[in-house]
């Protein structure tokens, strides 16, 4: 049993500081360390991509990296994604395109879709696709997270 | 008063955002791991390495002794805890095969539950875990149903049932048939994989003498019920909550031995127990489903009708036998002739363990493998006799002028009746809208260019809205807020939508005033989950039952009001006006349910409260139906498979939300292509699984799942319910695989080609090189 | 799936990281660096490691630069470097072709190239690469440092000739001349999966002729390699589709191919011919 490490987590702009165990996931310190179950595990290895989270502005799978290695970086969940009761784009673009069903795999897809939307704004549809392929959804079927994610990307470049 | 023409209201037929969604994009959706308790312990579970064996002894004392362990159980110290029962009731004839909560004696497949650890958190648990000494002496393992059966525990074989169905008088079809026609086909075993995993957590207040558990799903009142037998406590004291569930295909849901395990820890270790199962657990711990293997044939008469059909199959049902008995074998052998006639037919259905994962239901359970089978010996069919495909479907379909269509089969414990539908009508559609004749000529350009391409069809009916009966409450506050508490369940599927379209259609009201509560067996004593396609049919008609109930009696009263009559008044977005008055007088709900209050004065006689409570009884499911048609590529030399295309008809009935019934559709497919070329546990001889991450086990990304073109017609409103909606549910998965292994025998030039699924690149390129392609 | 219990460390410099290394390396003490090969088998606790000495924050392993005619790419660099050319020229395209079919896109952000090769997974693309364009590993410890050739770096399956103290600190692909071509092969189950075998081919033309060749075949055996009765059916001759046929061929007799419960040798023997076939037709096209 190790020692106990104390780190500075900023998640969504807020710090937490807090003592970790440095086995502790990325995924489980923010979901149960820091009250943030936005987050979710699929797999925990490192496959089905729900964990993704943003870390310095990358999209990152939360599970594969240990609490202790965020100490002192910004990480952005899905919680942080709306300005207050404004929703992201990419949140409107979801529902208003039925691209969630159980909403469980929900967070990763839009975490990945946020982070790719900001490096690349224009980015082309089948570069796009590649990217939205690295997640699994077991509801959807895909077509309609293809959809939103597009529907999204046209919003944002036209806002910039 | 704002006019509801500018803005949908969410009635019938709108395709509305989901009330579900805001917090699950925000992140606020409570899943069961989500949920904590202040003291809660984690179980952690120890599990079998032995496919089968007889427990010698389990050493828990280095677990014990683990700093943060406070308890380690194995079934010693819960023997007063029955084995887990039937979900739709005691069976003597199969009580033999149930599965303990921890094992007792055997283990009977790797990863059957043999201890549990409880601990102050998970990581330590599973620390722990890994201390305690299974001491097992293997026994031999069986893996293929279709070998001998064993002996099972002196008492009896491995073959628990066989489940027989069928009519006329096969023998004599047969020996006078122009021509039988045989395969041999296999489903391989593959399920659900929803991608939240099981979780529970099961907390006794004692304060109140009260069992609760979190983490329910699917059929909470079942599940309710069947602890209150095990653990012997009242209904009243046993609650059951679903927060939210990340899918449930039908694996999630059933009453598993961890479900039981938190609960009697809950009671027994004073506190709050909670289990999260992790994904490699979940691979070989949740229900399998669908490995069947069929040898079926054909008596055809000259001109291509299929006289008799007769079949013999053997169901894989692994190490026990849980919550579903032999329900599998029921639909498998009940539902295999779908949509076509077959005057003279009989299904054997040997019901066998073997020493691997316990299967049950997953999404379609028994159609999807019977529509596989039955739409490849369709194929065969048509190869024999030299008839086009499509042909010797449309000589043996039921057609509609023989509809209402009984057969003398049993599926669920109700009778076959089709309901009326034109199968022969909706393929003229489905034919005419992705233009087959066309697509044909297409195909054999490309071949005769070298291209391996083709297209196949697969013919199928769903059944859905298994009653017998289910009932709703509705409540609406003094501000004109509508509450619907319902026994149904989500598995994310949009249930709370399509009961609130449903309930604001009869009220006339927006959708968005409306509140459903469902899956929390303390607000309403009777529920049938979800599943089975059951909850929009029943539950929703239910709820329709209701809500018009409540209308009636809003009518009545503010007709007392408005000193006219009820019939000469409407509701409009939540507003009672007259007909010929839209913008005139008028009442809010809101105003009106005050007018109810138990203590107003101008309420009179009427019962208080505006408020309903009614039941609707179904006597028959509803049989939807439809086809797949899809158009493949095979590479030649790697032996993989594209889909270009992909087609889906079906009759729906009467939609709710067109939006949410195309979603199921399109995810059912993308299920369907995964057990059609991509999904398979397999196992060593020695019973190890060899699919337990996902890695290994390899579901459809995006790049994998064709975007299907849908056809949705409205064309036969089911009869067995006043709103004529059938279910949505299982309709894009039923008919995946067969019209895929078709278009690949298409596309290949070698009829019959595929006989199994998954059709792996290795698979495909083994028939190849056996056709010397 | 939890993690066993393990010391942590985050070293600033390359001589911290090795001190560690040297402490900890008999206790399975383990670098960490992108994580998303180790932290994975770490879960299904294949790997125990004690102690994890986190590399990441040495910034000097994050160099990548062209020096002495080859790439050198520093333990820290990750994939997603090579999304845009790391390098004008061939090479560079080259690898940035092959970087697509690296695992998936948030994988790349973390994972490293260096910790690709230092993982030897068979069905990894980097180590096919390196193999294939006869890298060289610029490896350190506490003692010193030493370098080794690609073709004596991977030994079987998840296992290199490293030493459990040292940390494979770089690796240096030389450049490719302008007048190189390559192709590149892979076959998967799906998208960003591992492969099942996959190839990559490089050669110029002096004169018409095939000059140079360097054919390598991964994913199919226990360890990436240059297949050498393929690089002699090259040699030499006038690049056309008979050639092309005969390397294929006799790359697919040469390989030792490995089955596990979902592939068979067959199968990964006709598919490599396919994908070698295919690589060079691409140089071509």
């Amino acid at each position: 049993m190790s020692d106990k490490k104390e780190i500075k987590l900023t998640i969504n702009g807020r710090v937490h500081n807090i003592s970790v165990d440095p086995r502790w996931t990325l995924a489980d310190t923010i979901r149960d360390h820091c009250g943030q179950t936005g987050t979710h595990l699929g797999c925990e290895h490192g496959v089905c991509g729900a964990c993704t989270v943003l870390v310095d502005d990358t999209p990152v799978r939360s599970c594969l990296m240990f609490g202790i290695q965020a100490d002192g970086k910004k990480i952005r969940t899905v919680e942080g994604l709306a300005n207050g009761s404004e929703y992201h784009p990419l949140q409107k673009a979801f529902m208003e395109n039925h691209a969630l069903q159980c909403g469980y795999c929900t967070p990763g897809f839009l975490m990945l879709a946020t982070g790719i939307l900001e490096a690349q704004p224009d980015i082309g549809d089948d570069e796009l696709n590649d990217v939205l392929s690295s997640n699994l959804c077991r509801c959807t079927g895909y077509a309609n997270i293809i959809k939103a994610v597009r529907a999204a990307r046209d919003e944002m470049r036209k806002t910039d | 008063m704002a006019t509801a023409t500018n803005r949908m209201l969410g009635h019938l037929g709108d395709s509305v955002e989901r009330l579900e969604d805001p917090p699950l994009v925000t992140g606020k959706g409570k899943f069961v791991g989500d949920i904590n308790f202040p003291d809660q312990l984690h179980m952690r579970v120890v599990r079998s390495a032995h496919a089968h064996g007889a427990i010698k002894s389990v050493d828990t004392s280095a677990a014990e002794a683990f700093p943060g362990v406070i308890a380690v159980w194995t079934n010693t110290d819960i023997d007063d805890v029955p084995p887990i029962d039937f979900r739709e009731g005691s069976d003597p004839t199969l009580a033999l095969f149930r599965q303990y909560p921890l094992a007792r004696e055997l283990v009977r497949y790797v990863g059957d539950p043999v201890a549990a650890v409880f601990a102050e958190d998970p990581y330590t648990a599973e620390d722990a875990a890994e201390l305690v000494i299974l001491d097992i002496d293997p026994l031999p393992v069986l893996i293929n149903a279709d070998d001998t059966p064993q002996d099972f525990m002196g008492k009896a074989t491995t073959e628990a049932a066989v489940v027989e169905q069928g009519y006329g008088d096969i023998e004599t079809t047969f020996d006078k048939a122009y021509k039988v026609v045989e395969i041999d086909v296999k489903v391989s075993r593959h399920t659900g994989v929803p991608m939240e995993c099981r979780g529970a957590i099961g907390r006794y207040d004692e304060a109140r003498d009260v069992l609760e558990m979190y983490g329910a799903a699917k059929v909470p009142h079942r599940n309710r019920d069947t602890l209150c037998r095990m653990l012997n406590r009242p209904a009243s004291g046993v609650h059951l909550f679903e927060g939210h569930t990340g899918g449930g295909f039908g694996i999630r849901g059933e009453l598993y031995p961890e479900d039981v395990l938190v609960c009697v820890a809950a009671m027994r270790l004073g506190r709050p127990v909670k289990w999260i199962e992790d994904r490699q657990e979940h691979l070989m711990a949740a229900n399998h489903s669908r490995q069947q293997r069929h040898i079926i044939r054909a008596a055809v008469a000259e001109d291509g009708e299929v006289v008799g059909l007769d079949d013999e199959l053997y169901l894989d049902q692994g190490g026990y036998i849980r919550t579903h008995g032999t329900r599998v074998a029921n639909m498998t052998t009940g539902t295999l002739p779908g949509p076509y006639r077959f005057p003279v037919y009989r299904s054997v259905c040997h019901f066998r363990l073997t020493n691997k994962t316990p299967a049950a239901t997953y999404r379609s359970p028994g159609r999807c493998e019977s529509t596989f089978v039955r739409e490849r010996l369709m194929d065969a069919v048509a190869v024999a006799m030299d008839m086009d495909p499509i042909a010797v479907r449309r000589r043996n379909l039921i057609s509609l002028e023989e509809m209402p269509y009984g057969r003398a089969l049993d599926v669920l414990g109700d009778s076959v009746e089709h309901d009326p539908g034109d199968y022969a009508g909706l393929l003229d559609q489905g034919l005419a809208q992705i233009g087959w004749d066309d697509l044909q000529k297409q195909l054999e350009e490309r071949r005769s260019n070298g291209e391996m391409v083709g297209a196949g069809i697969s013919m199928f009916f769903e059944k859905s809205g298994l009653g017998p009966s289910d009932g709703a409450k509705i409540f609406i506050d003094n501000s004109g807020y509508i509450e619907v508490v319902t026994g149904g369940a989500s598995i994310g599927q949009g249930f709370e939508t399509a009961m609130a379209q449903i309930a604001a259609e009869d009220l006339g009201t927006d959708y968005r005033r409306i509140r459903v509560v469902h899956g929390q067996t303390n607000r309403i004593d009777y529920g049938v989950g979800a599943h089975a396609s059951r909850a929009t049919v029943l539950t929703g008609t239910a709820v329709s039952l209701t809500a018009q109930a409540v209308r009636a009696k809003a009518l009545d009263m503010a007709a007392e009001l408005m000193q006219t009559t009820a019939d000469s008044l409407t509701i409009t977005d939540g507003a009672v006006h007259s007909k010929n008055n839209p913008t005139g007088p008028s009442l809010t709900l809101g105003e009106i349910a005050e007018a109810l209050l138990p203590t107003s004065k101008i309420r009179g006689d009427r019962e208080p409260y505006l408020k309903g409570e009614e039941w609707f009884h179904i006597d028959h499911q509803t049989y939807p139906y439809g086809h797949h048609i899809a158009v493949v590529k095979v590479d030649p030399d790697t032996g993989g498979v594209e889909i270009e295309k992909y087609f889906i008809a079906y009759d729906i009935g009467r939609s709710i939300n067109p939006m949410m019934i195309e979603g199921q559709l399109v995810g059912g497919l993308a299920q369907g292509v995964g057990g059609a070329l991509f999904e398979e546990f397999t196992y060593t001889e020695a019973g190890d699984p060899q699919a337990v991450t996902f890695a290994d086990y390899l579901m459809p990304t995006l790049q994998e799942t064709p975007e299907p073109e849908i056809l949705l017609t409205e064309d036969f409103p089911s009869i067995r319910t006043p709103l004529g909606i059938k279910g949505a549910g299982e309709a894009g998965i039923t008919g995946a695989a067969g019209a895929i292994a078709s278009a690949i025998d298409n596309a290949i030039g070698i009829p019959g080609a595929v006989t199994e699924t998954p059709v792996s690149p290795q698979r495909l390129k083994t028939i190849l090189r056996e056709h010397g392609k | 799936m939890k993690p066993t219990a393990f010391e942590y460390h985050a070293p600033t410099t390359v001589n911290e990281a090795l001190a560690l290394l040297a402490e900890y390396a008999p206790n399975d003490g383990r670098i960490l660096a992108g994580g998303q090969s180790l932290v994975p088998t770490m879960a299904f606790r294949l790997a125990r490691p004690t102690h994890l000495i986190d590399i990441n924050k040495i910034v000097e392993l994050e160099k990548i630069s062209v020096e002495d005619g080859a790439l050198c790419i520093g333990a820290n660099v990750r994939h997603a470097k090579f999304h845009t050319p790391a390098c004008d020229g061939v090479l560079g395209n080259l690898l940035s072709e092959v970087v697509k079919s690296v695992a998936h896109y948030p994988i790349r952000q973390r994972g490293t190239f260096c910790g690709s090769l230092a993982h030897s997974d068979p069905a990894s693309e980097w180590c096919m690469v390196a193999a294939t364009l006869d890298a060289t590993m610029i490896v350190q410890s506490a003692a010193g440092e030493r370098v080794i050739p690609a073709d004596e770096f991977f030994d079987t399956v998840m296992t290199t000739t490293l030493n459990d103290d040292e940390l494979l600190r770089e690796v240096r692909i030389p450049l490719l001349s302008k007048d190189s071509v390559y192709g590149f092969q892979e076959f998967s189950r799906r998208a960003g999966d591992f492969a099942i075998s996959m190839t990559l081919v490089t050669y110029r033309l002096e004169a018409g002729k095939i000059v140079d060749p360097h054919l390598g075949v991964g994913g199919a055996e226990d360890r990436p390699r240059r297949i050498a009765e393929a690089e002699e059916a090259l040699a030499g001759q006038i690049p056309s589709d008979s050639i092309f046929q005969a390397a294929a061929d006799a790359a697919a007799a040469a390989i030792d191919p490995m089955e596990d419960h979902a592939t068979n040798a067959q199968y990964r023997r006709e598919l490599t011919e396919t994908l070698v076939r295919r690589a060079l037709e691409n140089t071509v096209s």
